[in-house]
């Protein structure tokens, strides 16, 4: 420890010495501070702190978004040699294949996201912050997996610069930055995001040397429903063909065509313990969203009229990215409301509008990902009235006293 | 009507080194201070010049622009120094003490024959008037000022904080007498907040509404009991003493001397000798710090961990307010990530927040926190943090960006009316961005003394 100390207190000394290197002090800081805790002493106001931090909150969401990422990896696999044809590919070749195709995107989401971090710090001279942390491994999660690697490059650049630094940094965005990768995405390459053809690695070449097996179309559950709703049913019900394809217990587990770490309900599950646990994640966004949803689902179910109106309302809590997006994305305490009933609000709200627009509209399969952003947009607008209830409150206090 | 009230949020904060409940003589101090910093927002005018003779309760300087009230020497002697910062600002005037102390000779007549006018300038002559403070924005009570209520609360619940049923025993007539002159002071109430089991000289006490109070801290801060019994509106005053210092103020109402005679608890895990000290108000404090606290690489505060000011254990004299010493661990040194820093698994941390063990420890783990910042500031990040420390009706994150951005309109009604530095104290010990809300609310609260006021 005391060698590393010393590296580092050499490096500041170096760094210090002329003007001009003096300004990639951020550089150095943000490894160090991330070695050690600074030795910064509290100057005014309460002289103890609580042992908290910005980087163990970021580090505990990591750990939660951990199991969800292998889960990723290994299903990234699994999916890849069943396309190919072989049915019971073993965990080790499966996993190994995933891993693969999944470091190159973590590695490019961190690199030009820290990258532009540093570039600001170093402009506006400041400390690098932590916030994206957390927003480099939720990218790389909420990407099909076989988006280029150029274009992973452009979306995270484009949300880091346009999505949060434009802003002020972390802390004072005003939509999730890992979603807004995803929506420029989206609606920038919308053949390399959506369609059926993204989801299972490798899928593109398989249909060009003709090596993919019979009966994979590569499209993820609800790209099927979708297809369906529009098609017309050839099962006497879409729960019918949904068991067939995949069981709900498949789609707990996770084991089907999807983003990254979207799929898996039970990593996902074990992870949102985590946040739940330490308190990192809001309970209130949680139920609210997932209340949100499943009232919505109901209210389908109950006004009927198409087969995938009717769909079980539990089965949209497992398809797509509701669960993730519960968990990791709408729980973002900085887009999120702020106040404990805004919480609730804001939660529903997202919830409903996520199988709402998954449900209606007739363009995409996933409505999630654009329910977050609008309930985040939302977001502000719900502790304002929050608010002004509260000062109503208190005015009139004076009237009565 | 007596209230009984819970506060359900908030935190203790378990540190080492309480006081044991036994009382001893501090060194005889050499030189006393009256610092103007413990005034907040004083501006003082002179009376004396270095040199000149002074006796216990002699004016040194007064308010400049509240002329009446006036700050007195604490014991006789010389006027030694007029310790001077930035601006020629006075930061503390230090007088050399005779070998006994020599009192100014006051005749005061007894409380139950003063009317309200007399009781006023009896305190503003005796140099006690500071100890009473007003609400909103938390500095000296203005004479002129008629205040809705009087609020005092009989308990402190700040970490380590010293027992005031201890303090207060034996001086029921003291504390009476006090009360009586308080009373005086407004057309409203008295109100006397107390836990259960309080001192016979609080329980006992005629003329007060007597409020029970139970939680953990904050709920002896004096700000949440008024919030939670008759909370301020705009355009109304309250004003708040300091239990021990109803007695104080009773027994100069007796004997017409300025006796500023105190315990204070010396506590925290540094000090080796944790008892209630006998001293007297601006008594320097080197020769108690060097036989009784351990001074290697230690932050000494005059106060409480939370509120208290950092003093120089050289040369630190003991606030005007001050009940309480405390001794810290200097955390000035790096710590690495995975064996003592931000990624350990901490079990001798202390953490509200459940990213630490702390929670799942026994009640009665007790911790030895450092003044490290335990990371570095950020922007507000986590949301819903300083509620569950903050037992108000107040959204307080909203209140400090209101503060932050200057919007009078937007203080006044998110409540800024009804904080006190103080209140925000623990907010600021949880914060994850290292926010340091107290010094902003303050900013809040004197900018509302110049434009509301």
């Amino acid at each position: 420890m005391k060698f590393l100390r010393k590296i580092f207190d050499n490096a500041h000394e170096a760094l210090n010495k002329s003007e001009k290197t003096k300004k990639y002090f951020p550089l150095v800081d943000a490894i160090d501070t991330l070695l050690f805790t600074p030795n910064h002493t509290t100057q005014k106001g309460a002289h103890i702190r609580d042992a908290i931090d910005l980087k163990r909150t970021m580090m505990i969401v990591i750990i939660a978004l951990i199991p969800a990422l292998l889960f990723g990896m290994y299903n990234v696999g699994y999916q890849h040699y069943l396309a190919v044809g072989e049915a019971n590919p073993s965990f080790g070749e499966a996993f190994l294949h995933g891993a693969i195709r999944v470091l190159p995107l973590i590695v490019i989401s961190y690199a030009v996201g820290l990258g532009i971090e540093f570039l600001f710090a170093i402009k506006n001279g400041h400390s690098v912050q932590e916030g994206f942390l957390v927003t480099g491994m939720l990218i790389p999660l909420i990407m099909p997996i076989d988006t280029p690697l150029w274009m992973v490059a452009v979306g995270t650049a484009f949300a880091v610069v346009i999505g949060k630094e434009v802003f002020g940094g972390t802390g004072m965005n005003v939509m999730n930055v890992a979603l807004t990768a995803r929506a420029f995405l989206f609606f920038a390459y919308p053949t390399k995001m959506s369609g059926n053809e993204v989801w299972i690695s490798g899928l593109k070449e398989m249909k060009t040397n003709g090596s993919l097996a019979d009966g994979i179309t590569g499209a993820t559950p609800l790209g099927d429903l979708a297809a369906i709703g529009k098609e017309g049913a050839t099962f006497s019900n879409l729960n019918q063909f949904l068991e067939a394809k995949h069981g709900l217990m498949d789609l707990f587990y996770g084991f089907y065509p999807g983003s990254v770490g979207e799929t898996s309900v039970l990593a996902i599950l074990i992870g949102a313990f985590l946040l739940l646990f330490t308190g990192i994640g809001s309970w209130k966004i949680m139920l609210s969203f997932f209340t949100g949803g499943y009232l919505m689902a109901l209210l389908f179910n109950l006004v009927g009229g198409s087969d995938y109106l009717e769909l079980p309302a539990i089965y949209q809590m497992m398809l797509g990215g509701f669960m993730f997006g519960l968990v990791f994305m709408a729980t973002d305490p900085v887009t999120a409301a702020q106040t404990g009933t805004g919480k609730f609000i804001y939660g529903f709200l997202g919830g409903a509008m996520a199988i709402l627009i998954r449900v209606v509209n007739p363009a995409y399969p996933e409505g999630v990902m654009l329910a977050i952003l609008i309930a985040n947009v939302f977001a502000p607008l719900i502790d304002h009235m929050v608010i002004s209830a509260n000062i109503k409150r208190r005015l009139k206090r004076v009237k009565t006293a | 009507m007596s209230k009984t009230i819970k506060i359900r949020k908030g935190l203790d904060i378990r540190l080492i080194g309480e006081a044991d409940k036994v009382k001893v003589d501090a060194p005889v101090a050499k030189t006393y201070a009256v610092k103007p910093a413990d005034f907040h927002g004083l501006t003082p005018k002179m009376l004396k010049k270095v040199g000149e003779e002074v006796k216990a309760g002699t004016p040194i300087f007064f308010d400049k622009y509240r002329d009446k009230i006036q700050y007195v020497s604490p014991v006789s002697g010389k006027v030694k120094e007029i310790k001077r910062g930035a601006k020629r600002r006075i930061l503390e005037v230090i007088i050399e003490a005779d070998s006994t102390i020599e009192y100014e000779a006051k005749n005061v007549k007894p409380v139950n024959q003063m009317s309200s006018e007399e009781v006023k300038e009896t305190l503003l002559a005796s140099g006690f008037w500071p100890m009473i403070k007003m609400r909103p924005i938390d500095i000296v009570a203005d004479p002129k000022d008629e205040p809705k209520a009087i609020f005092i609360s009989g308990f402190d619940t700040h970490p380590l904080a010293p027992d005031y049923d201890f303090l207060i025993h034996g001086q029921d007539e003291a504390f009476q007498t006090g009360i009586e002159a308080l009373k005086k002071l407004t057309k409203g109430k008295v109100h006397l907040q107390l836990r259960g089991n309080a001192d016979k000289a609080f329980t006992s006490v005629k003329g007060v509404e007597i409020n029970t109070v139970t939680g953990v801290h904050p709920a002896g801060n004096v700000g949440v009991q008024i919030h939670h019994i008759d909370p301020i509106n705009k355009g109304e005053i309250v004003w708040v003493v300091n239990a021990q210092d109803v007695a104080m103020i009773g027994r100069y109402l007796i004997t017409g001397k300025f006796d500023a005679t105190k315990y204070v608890a010396l506590t925290g895990s540094r000090a080796k000798n944790r008892k209630y000290f006998k001293t007297i108000i601006g008594a320097e404090l080197t020769d108690l710090f060097k036989e009784n606290v351990n001074l290697d690489n230690t932050r000494v505060i005059s106060g409480n961990p939370l509120t208290g000011v950092k003093v120089e254990p050289e040369a630190g004299y003991l606030g005007y307010y001050d009940y309480q010493l405390t001794a810290l661990p200097e955390g000035n040194k790096h710590k690495f990530f995975l064996t003592e820093g931000w990624l350990s698994l901490g079990f001798n941390k202390f953490s509200a927040s459940r990213a630490y063990p702390t929670w799942m420890m026994p009640k009665s783990k007790r911790y030895d926190i450092d003044t490290n910042l335990n990371g570095e500031e950020r922007a507000f990040v986590v949301s819903e943090q300083y509620e569950p420390v903050f037992p108000f009706d107040i959204y307080p994150v909203h209140l400090i960006k209101s503060v932050i951005i200057n919007d009078i309109d937007a203080m006044e009604n998110l409540g800024i009316y009804e904080v006190a530095p103080e209140d925000f104290a623990l907010c600021e010990f949880v914060c994850t961005s290292k926010i340091e809300s107290q010094s902003i609310i303050r900013k809040g609260l004197d900018v509302i003394l110049e434009e509301c006021m």
